[in-house]
């Protein structure tokens, strides 16, 4: 059975008490990122039945909202995700480049993972960060202003993790 | 030098913290909002003419004096960081760098519309700018300026950071309500309008992070005082984000007097298009915003200067002018192919739509195939027009406004580049290693009057 540490719970339920009573629904979308890091960087069925019973809510109803955010991956995914961004600032600026070259480098394509479970590569959709192109998104922060040589560097930094 | 009345202090070091932002002044116009009677502020917010930055360009005062105020009914303001406009960065910056002129505006703001508590919906990527305005509400909170009693004025004010979770949608304000409600983020029909019926079906204000912002000027220096910076209608300043083919992106206040040509040119601002290459097209204020060619992006149909506010970008309508919108500006330079960077925010919107209405569900992808071919050659002439088609048939037909944002950039495109797209039909397989280049897209307008 899944559980968060009472430390989470406790977070979980300040969370539950920014909203008004009855309104603990609210608290769906920021638990699902805490389910998320907390139980293996993806959200199993088990881990939404379990946020479900947290809020008291239907888990058709954790599903829905869990299918229609992109930042919610509902299969396993490696222990570093590259989620390069691909829309029009990014490509101006030559991202279709380093996707390929993260391609070649790590020799899987769009949204697969490699052998080892370290790494996997996502494209995304514009995240704000179109004057510091190319970029990605790498855990909870950007990487900005990328090159070949900066990607070798990330995947090294991420390889001594 | 533009007059700066936001980023003024960004580049003092430490200004993040409280005690650098009290002592630049910080926080005066919360003591000094919290002596005045709440429809005082809205009449100076009114005055000053600060019209929403998010992209509508709304009038914020207005906005604020529709909040109906039912009696034994809580209302609610909530501020939309939910930035995802393609080439839009400057609410984060703004949040990054001066966490605290967004916690004083929104103190305010709150007092103003009466809302105990108030949420900051941020854009779920951004998430170690949650961090910093956690941190910033945690300082003010240590310094009575939120929680209860505030400055023993009987107001009690929580301010809360939720995060989304990867939806561009999200930033449409009934969207972002229903997301915040622990929901799908599907727009909701209006009427009724969040001022009725809103969060938790209360009376409820969503403003963006930099209207919200700028309230703080407006009460220190007061709203006519406010109202004298920029031109017209356009009141204030304004915070761009400037990306694509340019030596300097980044983001930059301008108040609204400046030519489009200073801006992309001068040394204070974009500095000019790298490599010596010359500028192709402009979208001037987030993707969605009709894409310009350079002749009609520095000058008007008339030939007259254009300047970068909202009256002079839409100078045109949509036949020959843009829009401000986000004050996302992108450029691009010779080497660009417009069906490429059309066929890339095409993608964009199929990707982002939510699904509810069929014309921008359905439409939005059957625009990212046409385009996905003409780009890889396989395209054929009707298909220019079938994408015509289909771009008319979405705009206005949805619920929300992401169908037609959906459906300008591909209208504009078509409209201003359609030699362009001629050209990929017609040499299908040229179009595969070479580019259209500038073609005459700067070349002087001949005006027909």
């Amino acid at each position: 059975m899944l559980k968060f540490s009472d430390d989470k719970l406790k977070e979980v339920k300040k969370i539950i008490d920014r909203y008004p009573q009855g309104k603990q629904k609210s608290a769906l979308i920021p638990l699902l990122h805490m389910a998320q890091s907390e139980f293996g960087g993806w959200l199993s069925p088990e881990s939404m039945d379990y946020v479900a019973s947290l809020l008291s809510i239907d888990p058709i109803e954790v599903y829905e909202v869990a299918t229609f955010y992109s930042m919610y991956n509902l299969q396993p995914v490696g222990k570093h995700i590259f989620e390069v961004c691909q829309t029009g600032p990014c490509m101006l600026n030559g991202s279709d480049n380093i996707i390929n070259y993260i391609k070649t480098k790590l020799n899987i394509g769009v949204g697969e993972t490699t052998e080892d479970g370290l790494f996997t590569l996502k494209t995304v959709e514009c995240l704000g960060a179109c004057g510091y192109a190319p970029m990605m998104q790498l855990g909870d922060h950007y990487r900005e202003h990328l090159t070949k040589e900066k990607v070798d560097a990330i995947i090294e930094e991420c390889r001594g993790k | 030098m533009a007059k700066k009345v936001l980023l003024e202090k960004a580049h003092i070091k430490g200004i993040r913290a409280y005690d650098v932002y009290k002592a630049q002044g910080g926080y005066a116009s919360v003591e000094k909002a919290l002596k005045m009677d709440p429809a005082a502020i809205v009449e100076e917010v009114k005055k000053s003419g600060l019209r929403g930055r998010g992209g509508a360009g709304f009038p914020t005062g207005m906005k604020w004096s529709f909040l109906a105020k039912p009696e034994g009914v809580p209302r609610y303001l909530v501020c939309n960081a939910d930035e995802s406009e393609p080439g839009t960065f400057k609410d984060r910056y703004l949040m990054e760098f001066l966490p605290h002129l967004l916690i004083e505006g929104l103190i305010v703001s709150s007092f103003a519309l009466g809302s105990n508590s108030t949420y900051i919906y941020i854009r779920g990527e951004y998430a170690w700018i949650v961090n910093i305005l956690e941190q910033a509400i945690e300082e003010a909170k240590q310094h009575g300026y939120l929680g209860k009693n505030i400055l023993n004025t009987g107001f009690d004010c929580e301010i809360y950071v939720q995060r989304g979770a990867g939806a561009y949608i999200c930033g449409e304000e009934t969207a972002l309500i229903e997301s915040l409600e622990g929901k799908r983020g599907n727009p909701r029909i209006k009427p009724p309008f969040p001022a009725i019926k809103g969060l938790w079906d209360c009376p409820t204000v969503v403003n963006n992070v930099e209207t919200i912002a700028a309230v703080v000027p407006i009460i220190n220096m007061g709203g006519e005082e406010y109202a004298k910076i920029g031109v017209g209608r356009s009141t204030g300043t304004k915070l761009l984000s400037a990306c694509g083919n340019i030596n300097k992106p980044g983001v930059y206040e301008i108040d609204m007097t400046i030519s489009v040509e200073e801006f992309i040119f001068s040394d204070e601002y974009c500095g000019g298009i790298p490599n010596g290459k010359r500028l192709k097209a402009c979208i001037p204020g987030g993707s969605s915003v009709p894409i310009l060619p350079a002749n009609l992006l520095l000058k008007t149909a008339k030939g007259e200067t254009r300047y970068m506010n909202y009256e002079s970008l839409s100078d045109g309508g949509f036949a020959t002018g843009s829009m401000m919108g986000s004050g996302g500006f992108i450029v691009l330079d010779e080497d660009q192919c417009i069906v490429r960077h059309t066929m890339s925010l095409a993608r964009f919107y199929r990707h982002e739509s939510c699904g509810q209405c069929s014309p921008c569900r359905e439409g939005t992808g059957w625009m990212e195939k046409i385009l996905t071919k003409i780009e890889n050659g396989k395209g054929q002439s009707s298909d220019i027009d079938l994408l015509w088609d289909i771009q008319r048939k979405i705009e206005g037909n949805t619920i929300c406004p992401l169908g037609d944002a959906a459906a300008w950039p591909v209208a504009a495109a078509i409209r201003h580049f359609r030699d362009e797209f001629e050209w990929h039909v017609n040499n299908p397989s040229l179009c595969l290693t070479e580019n259209y280049g500038l073609a005459h897209y700067a070349d002087e307008l001949s005006i027909v009057s």
